[in-house]
């Protein structure tokens, strides 16, 4: 799996989700996850993409991205010049006899708890998709009721920005 | 010709007068005048959008009227941009693409909500394909109805995503001149293509002003139109060192109007041109470096020289799969210059060794001044052991049919006689298929704009509604649709529109009835197995029944037609000749050819340009140590 992070500043226009959506599904190109929502611009919306880019080359993903009229710039957001985070909320069996070890689990991974009822408990994590992996797993035995997660989001490192001054680099619209 | 003379000649002799009575003076004064554009308020966003259309420079919408749309065609029967009325929403979208081919311009194609603005899907993804500017304006059910199940309501901006370029749906009249405007700027800058603009019942019928010019607001929109200049410094020096270049010439070419500049840069370089299906017309066919068209039906010539090449220079071309065959062996040793103005296009299919984003017309010649330089520093190659090779190919191996045993007409004698006759001024339209491959292997093009097809998309049915909008823009000019009797029983209809409109375009049909393409591949793939591609009226064994269904030349005729029939080799030059004479009415010709004539050369679907066959069991022999 070759997974890349792409951070895509859109206009805020109805119609636009739909369109990056049907050309994912037109070119055959595969998504991870997908996260939109709003940006310190109220005419631009921010789309996270987080694209399997096995079956296609990335470059002919982006290019393709580039073409669509309302979108104004794609960054690769991966590794290390980057912050990347997911939030999930997980409803777990949490009867009295057990409920200390969900707790506990809990602290380990930073995650809160945001409801609270004699038979389960909701947690609410944020992280890296790789921790929230490991806090499945250890909640797993315990009996996972229900469980929400976003796609990811992302913001690259230090002081730049995708708009603004001192801008980060797009993803190159030429070859 | 089966019709007796003196009852043809009298029927044709009605049919004109018909022709001429209906057409009036309707047909003079087409040009596009500079739009006076005075701002207006408290108009209506019907009114709004017709003047938006005039100010743009429309000289005509080929359409069909319906509930959604009824409000815009109330100030368009006042305007000054002429309407042409089509008898389906496909014939419109096409007549656009035809119209925009042949003049450069931006064709227009309007259809109400539901389905007429589905109709309109073939010819939309027909000129997606073929990068054809268009722009499609469709009305839609009241704001408050979308998303109801009203009545002739369809998505048709989500229907149309993936196969415009881009799309609208208006929500308020204020915005309806900024929108036309960014239809057109969107539709025939960069990389052109379709735009539709949806615009719903009451935005047309609200109060609104108008002003032009608007401002465009695309922020996201900024195609690269000047190559950089590294790029093109590297792209020369491999084309100056390279001792087997090929040009591969693509329809961008043609969109671009480099034509000239494509001479310059061949007649410099001296090295071979191919033109492809969409490029046939941007290099003179009588010019010595031009080897003919590439691909699947492509001159042995052209194809093996793409195989055996050491530089490729792409321009405006994007290695289709019906040029390149199987793409693992395709041009093997070649290393690529792959020119074009849309950067998804380069490395999409073959990695490119020098990518140049540009606009064709720039980017050659600003090569042609690169390679000058190269040549200046004493770097010119030696292409004569190429041209030694390439020579004998093209004589070993040139184009050319064989009469059908029975006796029966040749497709291909038919559709070169009329290439001879009406010459390199005429437009050629042709639909899909058989004859749409012996038009573009058999009729000599010298000029840009002559030849217009259905490459990309493949779309039966193009060539009558094409031809109409084409002899639409060029009124003076000869315009010759080569169509098959499968295609021309998709799209016939709008010869009544020709009739009416005053729109006196040739029509020629390559009857063998059958879908040839399809039944030449059952031919060769199938064992001769002829599943449903028998059109012909026939016995229950299958041998054709001596009748005409339908009978084409009624057909024309009840079309407001000049019908003509052709079955014979002697007749074939005065049945064309008489077609010619005739300049004020649409005609006709049923050419009634042999069913078993086929396309070669061929190189089958997926298979490597390596294995073309010359003809049926004869794959020319190259010696790969020839080069």
């Amino acid at each position: 799996m070759t997974r890349h992070t792409l951070s895509v500043l859109v206009e805020n226009k109805s119609g636009v989700l739909a369109r990056v959506s049907a050309l994912f599904s037109r070119r055959a190109f595969n998504i991870e996850s997908l996260a939109v929502g709003p940006t310190e611009n109220p005419d631009l919306s921010r789309m996270t993409i987080v694209v399997d880019a096995e079956s296609q080359p990335l470059e002919q993903i982006t290019k393709q991205l580039n073409k669509l009229v309302e979108i104004i710039k794609i960054v690769e957001l991966d590794g290390e010049a980057a912050v990347q985070r997911e939030l999930l909320l997980v409803k777990v069996r949490a009867p009295m006899a057990e409920r200390t070890q969900v707790l506990q689990t809990a602290e380990l991974f930073r995650a809160r708890v945001i409801d609270v009822n004699p038979d389960t408990v909701t947690l609410e994590a944020t992280g890296t998709p790789d921790k929230l992996q490991a806090l499945l797993a250890v909640l797993a035995p315990l009996g996972i009721k229900e469980m929400a997660q976003s796609g990811t989001v992302a913001l690259g490192r230090g002081p730049r920005s995708m708009s603004g001054a001192g801008t980060l680099r797009p993803v190159e619209r030429s070859a | 010709m089966s019709t007796p003379p003196s009852e043809s000649a009298t029927r044709e002799a009605a049919t004109r007068e018909a022709a001429e009575a209906l057409t009036g003076v309707e047909t003079t004064a087409r040009s596009v005048a500079a739009a006076a554009v005075e701002p207006a308020t408290g108009i209506t966003g019907a009114q709004s959008l017709v003047r938006s259309l005039e100010a743009v420079g429309v000289d005509v919408v080929f359409g069909i009227p319906g509930g959604a749309i009824l409000p815009l065609y109330d100030p368009l029967f006042d305007s000054k941009v002429r309407h042409v009325l089509v008898r389906h929403e496909q014939g419109a979208g096409h007549a656009a693409t035809g119209y925009a081919q042949a003049t450069g311009r931006v064709g227009v194609c309007m259809a109400t909500s539901g389905p007429g603005a589905t109709n309109l899907v073939t010819p939309l993804a027909d000129a997606y394909m073929d990068s054809v500017p268009v722009v499609a304006i469709t009305g839609q059910v009241p704001s408050g109805s979308i998303g109801t199940d009203a009545f002739q309501e369809a998505d048709i901006r989500g229907i149309t995503m993936p196969i415009t370029k881009h799309n609208f749906l208006v929500t308020d009249a204020a915005e309806i001149p900024q929108r036309i405007a960014e239809a057109f700027h969107l539709a025939a800058t960069g990389r052109p293509g379709p735009v539709l603009v949806d615009v719903p019942k009451d935005v047309l019928q609200a109060t609104t002003d108008f002003s032009w010019p608007p401002r465009l607001d695309l922020p996201g929109y900024k195609p690269t139109t000047r190559p950089h200049g590294k790029q093109v410094r590297e792209a020369a020096a491999l084309i100056a060192g390279a001792s087997r270049p090929v040009l591969y010439v693509g329809g961008g070419v043609l969109k671009a109007g480099a034509t000239e500049e494509l001479a310059e840069l061949a007649e410099l370089t001296g090295a071979p041109v191919v033109t492809t299906l969409m490029a046939r017309g941007a290099f003179p066919d009588s010019h010595r470096q031009h080897l003919g068209m590439p691909g699947m039906h492509g001159t042995v010539a052209a194809v093996t020289a793409l195989q055996k090449a050491d530089v490729l220079v792409a321009l405006g071309a994007r290695f289709d799969d019906r040029v390149t065959g199987d793409l693992a062996t395709f041009a093997p040793d070649a290393q690529v210059v792959h020119a074009d103005i849309d950067p998804a296009e380069i490395g999409k299919n073959r990695k490119a060794d020098v990518p140049i984003v540009g606009d064709a017309k720039e980017t050659i010649a600003q090569l042609v001044t690169a390679l000058r330089g190269e040549h200046e520093a004493g770097r010119t190659p030696d292409l004569a052991a190429w041209w030694a090779q390439l020579d004998d190919w093209r004589e070993r191996y040139p184009l050319g049919y064989d009469w059908p045993e029975d006796g029966a007409l040749s497709p291909q004698y038919v559709i070169e006689r009329i290439g001879a006759i009406a010459g390199p001024d005429a437009i050629y339209t042709a639909g899909v298929g058989q004859h749409q491959m012996w038009a573009a292997q058999f009729i000599r093009y010298e000029k840009p704009g002559t030849w217009l097809n259905s490459g990309g998309l493949g779309t039966m049915g193009y060539a009558v509604p094409a031809a109409m909008g084409a002899k639409y823009g060029c009124p003076e000019t000869t315009v010759w649709a080569i169509d098959g009797d499968g295609c021309f029983q998709m799209t016939n209809q709008e010869l009544a529109t020709c009739a009416i409109e005053g729109i006196p375009v040739k029509v020629a049909v390559i009857n063998n009835g059958n879908l040839g393409m399809v039944r030449q591949w059952q031919t060769l793939f199938y064992e001769g197995r002829y599943s449903n591609t028998k059109l012909h009226a026939r016995n229950a064994d299958g041998t054709p029944k001596p009748v005409r269904i339908p009978d084409f030349v009624a057909l024309a005729e009840a079309l407001g037609c000049v019908g003509l029939r052709c079955e014979s080799r002697d007749d074939v030059d005065a049945v064309i000749e008489k077609a010619m004479a005739i300049t004020d009415a649409p005609v006709v010709i049923d050419f009634v050819v042999g069913s078993d004539a086929q396309v070669w050369p061929m190189v089958a679907a997926g298979a490597s340009n390596d294995d073309i066959m010359a003809a049926r069991g004869l794959r020319p022999v190259f010696g790969d140590n020839q080069v």
